[in-house]
């Protein structure tokens, strides 16, 4: 059973890695500002939610569980509001040239 | 594996300090200040010191890079003409060679610290159970180190009132900082409505906890703090004038009840800030209740700025 456990963990965690490596990729190989905005969620989002996915069956209880979900949708929370308003400031600047 | 993860960290802390050190744009080093106060918070994390780690996330990473950013942006268009200014060769030579000096000199202090590094630690560890505090760092903070914790409460007022002595005469005891608005549909609104809920049950979490275990006053102030400026930023309410009598007395209320039990300590414990055995706790437990509301106002208004506009 453990070893099962394990292995979900090892392939969560490497996927939500891949994801945060592939959104640094788009962050620093994409053209413009929405579409590098639009890498970074990838990592933010995917990324940290499959690293809590596979964490999720390691920690004790379910107060810890629902703390990393927790600190997970906060991320989602966070980084979404501040794509937008990174956005919303990029499209004005673009339409002000 | 992991020291392997370990050494890519500290060249990363290391290599970021530097940049921030050299890169010519101010911008440019506040984001790195920032950047580097998060990898800072790993490494402390990674020397498992979880309240220094959370101390430097919240107010070294967070709320300092906050005011540098702010600061950064208010010189953006004086820097363009700074600039342009070079300094002469012999003057930027004289600079570097102080500099070296400098850094040599700290680095002998360094290499010349007696090893074993003199400890109080065993001591401390010994008497801890005295102050019926579990967290060893806020016995240490509020019982065998109390006046420097004093002193930082206090410092932060001194550092306030220097930035309220920048208001222009007319907006002196005015409202600080800007009228924000947002658009009120917006997402930045919207994350001003959600998250103070959250963020004042986490801070007060933080708080609360820190008598056991990682967390305390600053922390959970912090967090406060943020939420306050949040709402505010949003534009859904506004920063209050800081004439206000509750807004002065919520400032000082802190600092004066921490030095009022100290003062009771020369009459019940032999010196100032010393407790009695018995309610050592719950003495712990009041000042830090009292300076929580005070840092809280005091972090948020530091970051409000100086006042600008007249009372109204």
């Amino acid at each position: 059973m453990s070893s099962w456990i394990d292995a979900f963990t090892v392939i969560a965690v490497s996927a939500g890695a891949f994801f945060f490596l592939a959104g640094t990729v788009g962050l620093l190989r994409f053209p413009d500002t929405l579409t590098r905005l639009h890498a970074l969620t990838k990592a933010d989002n995917l990324g940290l939610g499959l690293v809590v996915l596979g964490l999720l069956p390691r920690v004790d209880g379910v107060p810890d569980a629902l703390m990393l979900l927790a600190i997970w949708l906060l991320a989602l929370l966070g980084g979404g509001t501040a794509s937008q308003l990174i956005a919303q400031s990029a499209r004005r600047s673009r339409e002000r040239r | 594996m992991i020291e392997v993860l370990n050494a890519g960290v500290a060249l990363l802390v290391v290599g970021l300090a530097l940049w921030t050190v050299v890169v010519r744009d101010t911008f440019a080093a506040a984001i790195g200040f920032v950047a580097y106060g998060l990898l800072l918070t790993l490494v402390w994390v990674q020397l498992r010191g979880i309240d220094v780690a959370l101390t430097e996330a919240a107010i070294g990473g967070g709320l300092t890079g906050f005011l540098l950013i702010r600061a950064a942006a208010r010189l953006r268009h004086t820097e363009a003409a700074a600039r342009t200014e070079r300094p002469r060769a012999a003057l930027r030579l004289a600079a570097a060679l102080v500099s070296c000096l400098l850094s040599a000199a700290i680095a002998l202090a360094v290499l010349a610290l007696p090893d074993p590094a003199p400890s109080l630690a065993p001591q401390v560890a010994a008497s801890i159970a005295a102050t019926g505090v579990g967290n060893p760092i806020t016995a240490v903070l509020l019982a065998f180190r109390a006046t420097d914790t004093l002193l930082e409460a206090i410092v932060l007022l001194f550092a306030l009132i220097g930035v309220w002595s920048l208001a222009p005469d007319r907006a002196w005891g005015g409202r600080p900082g800007p009228r924000y608005s947002a658009d009120p549909d917006g997402m930045f609104a919207y994350l001003a409505r959600v998250l103070p809920p959250i963020g004042i049950v986490v801070g007060a979490y933080i708080f609360w906890i820190g008598a056991d275990l990682p967390g305390g006053k600053f922390q959970g102030a912090t967090l406060l703090a943020a939420m306050w400026l949040l709402t505010v930023m949003a534009g859904l309410a506004d920063a209050p004038p800081v004439s206000r009598r509750w807004l002065r007395v919520a400032l000082v209320a802190g600092p004066v009840v921490f030095i009022a039990i100290g003062a009771l300590g020369v009459a019940t414990a032999g010196a100032f800030l010393a407790y009695p055995e018995a309610v050592a706790k719950s003495l712990i437990i009041v000042i830090e209740l009292a300076l929580l509301p005070s840092l809280a106002v005091t972090l948020a208004l530091l970051v409000a700025g100086a006042p600008q506009r007249e009372e109204g």
